[in-house]
C-alpha cells in the first residue's frame, strides 16, 4: 500500500519525464514571454519621458549591485538546499532554505527602499514613461520574489516538521526552478535598465 | 562532477555549486567595473555578453538544464527565443527606426 502511494506522487508523461516538471518548464517558458513584453515596453519608451526624474538622476548602481549580489547568492543557497533535501539532511535543508528566505527578504527590503527613495525624488507611476515602465517591470519582478519567499517558507515549515524527505526532493527542485528563474530575470533587468542607460 | 537523480536528471557536487556562485559574483563585479570605466561603443556589447554568460551559467548549472532532458531545454528556449524576438523587434522599431513606427 505504501509503495502504491509513493508511485502515485509522481505522474510520468509518455516521455518518461515527471508531468509536474514538464508543466513547470512550460510555465517558465510562458513567463519568459511575460517578462519579455514588460522589458520590451521599457525599452520601447526608453528616452521618451518629457519630464524628469530621468533614469541617470535616480538609479543607484552601488545599491542595486549589492541587491543583485544578494539575489545571486540566494540562488546558490537554493541549490544547496535542494542538495540537502536529496541527501536527506534536515539540518542542511533548513539552513539553506532559511538562507534563501533571508536573502529574498533582504532583496525585497532593498527594493522597498529604492521605491520609497524614488517616490521622494518625485518619480511615481503616472509621473512619466520611465516611471510607468520601470515600476511595472520591477514591481512584477518583486511580486514574483515575494511569491518565491512564501513558497520557500512553506518548504521550510515542511522540513521543520520532517515532511520533506528525499522522496519529495522534486517539490524542492520545482520551487528552485521558480527561484532561479526570478534570478535570471533580474540578471537581464540589472543590465538593461541599470547598467545600459 | 555529476550524479544521476531518480527523475532522470543529474546534479553537481556542493563544491561545484560554490565555484559557480563565485564565478557569478566575479562576473557581476566585472559588469559594474565596465559600467564605471565608461568604455564608449564597446560598453553595451560587453555588458550584454557578461550578462548572457551569467544567464547561461544559472540556467545550465543551477536550473540543471545542462544535465537534464532536452525536452525541458526545448520548452524554455521556445519561450526565450519568442521573448527575445519581441524585445528585439520592438526595440528596433521604436528606437532604431522611429520614423517607421507611426
Amino acid at each position: 500500500m505504501a509503495e502504491v502511494m509513493v508511485h502515485d506522487e509522481h505522474h510520468y508523461t509518455a516521455t518518461g519525464l515527471d508531468s509536474w516538471k514538464v508543466g513547470f518548464w512550460a510555465f517558465i517558458g510562458s513567463e519568459c514571454l511575460f517578462f519579455g513584453t514588460l522589458i520590451a515596453t521599457y525599452l520601447t519608451y526608453k528616452g521618451s519621458s518629457v519630464q524628469g526624474p530621468y533614469p541617470h538622476e535616480v538609479l543607484d548602481i552601488p545599491l542595486t549591485t549589492i541587491s543583485t549580489f544578494v539575489l545571486l547568492m540566494s540562488s546558490l543557497s537554493m541549490v544547496l538546499a535542494l542538495d540537502g533535501v536529496q541527501r536527506g539532511s534536515k539540518k542542511l535543508a533548513l539552513v539553506w532554505l532559511g538562507g534563501v528566505i533571508a536573502l529574498g527578504l533582504v532583496f525585497l527590503g532593498f527594493q522597498a527602499y529604492e521605491f520609497t527613495h524614488f517616490v521622494h525624488e518625485g518619480l511615481t507611476i503616472p509621473r512619466n514613461l520611465f516611471g510607468s515602465s520601470f515600476f511595472v517591470l520591477t514591481g512584477f519582478h518583486g511580486a514574483h520574489v515575494t511569491v518565491g519567499v512564501i513558497w520557500m517558507a512553506t518548504l521550510f515549515i515542511l522540513a521543520l516538521r520532517d515532511r520533506l524527505p528525499p522522496a519529495k526532493a522534486l517539490n524542492v527542485e520545482i520551487a528552485g526552478l521558480y527561484w532561479h528563474f526570478v534570478d535570471i530575470v533580474w540578471i537581464v533587468i540589472f543590465v538593461l535598465i541599470y547598467l545600459i542607460q | 562532477m555529476t550524479t544521476e537523480t531518480e527523475h532522470g536528471g543529474g546534479h553537481a557536487s556542493v563544491g561545484f555549486y560554490w565555484m559557480i556562485g563565485g564565478i557569478l559574483a566575479v562576473l557581476t563585479a566585472m559588469e559594474v567595473a565596465v559600467f564605471y570605466m565608461a568604455l564608449g561603443r564597446v560598453e553595451a556589447p560587453l555588458l550584454l555578453t557578461l550578462s548572457a554568460a551569467k544567464f547561461a551559467i544559472v540556467v545550465m548549472f543551477f536550473m540543471h538544464l545542462r544535465f537534464d532532458s532536452r525536452i525541458f531545454t526545448g520548452l524554455f528556449v521556445t519561450g526565450l527565443v519568442l521573448a527575445t524576438f519581441v524585445i528585439s523587434a520592438l526595440y528596433l522599431l521604436y528606437q532604431v527606426l522611429p520614423n517607421y513606427a507611426v
